[in-house]
């Protein structure tokens, strides 16, 4: 889960990184208490979870409270790369600026271990910096079971070639930005601009952080850093049934069991589209191994829920699970859905293979719904959901 | 022969007195594994009987090491409690662990997987988030069906659990020596490259299907490794062409995160290493039988 910059620094600010006061808005009208608590000037900046806001005209400065309340009017909803900006953070102004850095902490997966980057070419985006100026970021790998101590965090420094008078400043920041990576479970922090101020002061400007869903058990917190008006609706009722699920832009809803089963059923999808108008897979739906008719049903419900869908492509691969026990949870989700009133309208194309393969068919024959077709392989069961999508 | 796990291999189950580890010790006992023990210091002393056959429950790995021979642990631990699991296989110094749990932090992963190597990579590590191994007829270590096809000459090593079952299923008349599923976790133990590295010594074996997906780039590095290491045939297969930037696609590590991970930059690196890549499972079953054919 990516934060919002107010997020970040509030992140930081809990485990001792230095940053400036700023709290966050979203109407207008906030903006001046706000503004008057930093001692009557502050910086408006948009909040948005796209780089280049700058230059599209989303952080703007305010002499006074009035001014505030009128940057803040001009911001909030204005359109920066397709992020609506539904809040602000009012910012208190930073110093003079003397020099600006770059600081991270990430996973390498290549390496399988932490990595911190540091630069003394900070405030631009830091790829560019990589790619024309590399010998300028340094990389050094962090042990997960060592961390960052003041002397890991020295060697770092050093390796980036940072002046000497801030030296130190910079690696007590990178102390206390380490603590925030492990602390919160993070997968990004990151620090951009790290600045130096004229009256020697080192400040987190500008941060991202990205959180790890996986430690939400023992987070209990960072629920409520989530953006809730941002989810795709679809995407969130799935969320609350605890499934799988990503809104794609196609027509073809997908059911699958196992992640790498499922992308590859969109690939397959896709590829038979090309031969039916181009339709396309209109969701991500893992509803993993067990595949039971309350779970189906659950997955139904969402997919039938989005108004793209044209058909409906339910793609099982019975391992542990058997083919009849999928079959009848089909049969039991179907009716399930109609009991609950819901409209079943669109076709469903179901292929089953794996354990009880044979069993699971019939079962389905049997059932004879007006809806259900099998196919048995997978291309072929692709190639007619996708067709009936064309069709439609 | 086959990799990692054969008919002498003596597993243990961490977890394996919870739900999930129950059902699967049952359905491992059922396909001819040697299951010698399970671990939970709560129950140590006790036995499980399953359909007949009673498995004594050990304090600690180390203890059913020493009275069992042990040399493989599966684990079948909840994310809050895997990391402690797995650093206790490691300390045990047990080959091979294999960590079938899925939802650790990646915090926890690379800690444990920081540890493994402090302590010279003595234990294997498999996944997490992963379904184990087989090596059919001999013996089954995590969640693979165990009936979905026999012995054969085929080495099979994916990221993916399910499409790892659909592969063997297309190719169950020809067997498997034994299939590898080495999780989709950002952070894994046993990665394409080292099982590339045991098939090809492998006597067994005659030809290799690799299957990836979007993130990272181990598909890449892979390739790079058949290109100069892997003089047996390898067919592959990359899921996700059709997964957007920025959308984590079920596993943790399935990403693409800007131009890196994609499908496409993978297809093209194992393509250029020679390896024959199919469009779909099916399409690569065809090619895999196609060169065995001759």
């Amino acid at each position: 889960m990516d934060l919002f910059e107010y997020q970040a620094r509030d992140l930081f600010a809990k485990h001792g990184v230095p940053v400036l006061a700023g709290e966050v808005i979203d109407t207008p009208e906030a903006a001046r208490e706000a503004t008057e608590r930093l001692g009557g000037k502050s910086v408006v900046k948009a909040q948005v979870k796209v780089g280049g806001r700058g230059k599209a005209g989303g952080v703007k400065l305010a002499a006074n409270p009035d001014e505030a309340v009128a940057r803040a009017t001009d911001i909030l909803g204005m359109d920066i790369k397709g992020h609506t900006v539904h809040k602000v953070m009012i910012a208190e102004l930073s110093p003079e600026i003397e020099a600006e850095y770059y600081v991270s902490y990430l996973l390498d997966r290549t390496n399988r271990t932490f990595l911190a980057m540091a630069s003394v070419q900070g405030g631009m985006d830091i790829e560019e910096v990589a790619e024309k100026t590399p010998e300028a970021l340094a990389k050094v790998p962090v042990n997960a079971v060592e961390g960052v101590t003041i002397e890991k965090a020295r060697e770092i420094v050093a390796q980036a070639k940072f002046p000497a008078d801030v030296a130190e400043g910079v690696a007590e920041a990178m102390v206390t930005l380490w603590e925030t990576f492990v602390a919160e479970d993070a997968l990004l922090v990151e620090v951009n601009p790290l600045v130096k101020t004229k009256d020697g002061r080192i400040l987190a400007l500008d941060g991202k952080v990205s959180l790890d869903e996986n430690a939400d058990f023992r987070q209990p917190e960072h629920e409520a850093l989530e953006d809730k008006d941002a989810a795709n609706p679809l995407e969130a009722a799935a969320k609350a049934k605890g499934l799988n699920y990503v809104k794609l832009d196609g027509e073809v809803g997908i059911i699958g069991n196992g992640a790498g089963l499922v992308m590859s059923t969109l690939d397959v999808v896709a590829y038979a589209g090309e031969a039916h108008g181009g339709v396309k897979p209109a969701n991500f739906l893992d509803i993993g191994g067990g595949a039971s008719a309350e779970v189906m049903a659950n997955g139904l419900e969402i997919i039938l829920g989005d108004p793209d869908v044209k058909s409906v492509f339910v793609n099982v691969f019975g391992g542990i699970t058997a083919c009849d026990e999928v079959a009848n949870g089909i049969v039991q989700a179907l009716e399930l859905l109609a009991s609950k009133g819901e409209k079943v309208e669109k076709p469903l194309v179901v292929r089953l293979d794996g354990n009880n393969a044979e069993l699971g068919r019939k079962i389905l024959s049997d059932a004879n719904h007006p809806l259900v077709q099998r196919v048995d392989t997978m291309d072929g069961a692709a190639d007619k959901a996708a067709e009936l999508a064309a069709a439609k | 022969m086959a990799i990692f796990l054969n008919k002498d291999s003596k597993v243990i189950v961490q977890g394996m007195t919870g739900a999930t580890g129950m059902k699967h010790t049952k359905l491992m006992l059922g396909d001819g594994t040697n299951i010698v023990g399970g671990v939970n210091p709560r129950k140590a002393g006790t036995k499980v009987d399953f359909d007949g056959t009673e498995v004594p429950v050990f304090g600690s790995v180390k203890e059913a090491m020493e009275k069992t021979g042990a040399n493989v642990s599966v684990l079948f631990v909840p994310p809050a409690f895997s990391k402690a699991a797995v650093v206790e296989a490691i300390d045990a110094e047990i080959p091979l662990a294999v960590v079938i749990t899925e939802g650790i932090a990646v915090h926890d992963s690379a800690a444990f997987w920081a540890y493994a190597k402090s302590k010279g990579n003595k234990t294997r590590i498999i996944g997490p988030n992963c379904p184990g191994l087989i090596t059919p007829g001999q013996s089954n270590a995590g969640i693979i069906p165990g009936d979905i096809t026999k012995p054969g000459r085929i080495g099979l090593v994916s990221k993916s659990g399910t499409l790892t079952y659909q592969m063997m299923y297309e190719l169950r008349d020809i067997g498997f020596s034994s299939a590898v599923g080495i999780g989709g976790d950002p952070v894994i133990g046993t990665t394409h490259i080292d099982a590339l590295e045991a098939f090809e010594a492998d006597p067994d074996t005659d030809l290799i299907v690799m299957i990836g997906e979007i993130g990272g780039d181990a598909e890449e590095r892979a390739a790079e490794y058949i290109k100069a290491n892997v003089t047996k045939p390898v067919v592959g297969y990359v899921a996700g062409f059709t997964a957007p930037e920025g959308k984590t696609m079920g596993h943790a590590g399935a990403i693409v995160s800007g131009s890196s991970g994609t499908a496409a930059a993978k297809k093209e690196a194992l393509e250029a290493a020679g390896v024959k890549v199919g469009k779909t499972p099916t399409e690569t079953a065809k090619l895999a039988r196609a060169i065995l054919a001759g």
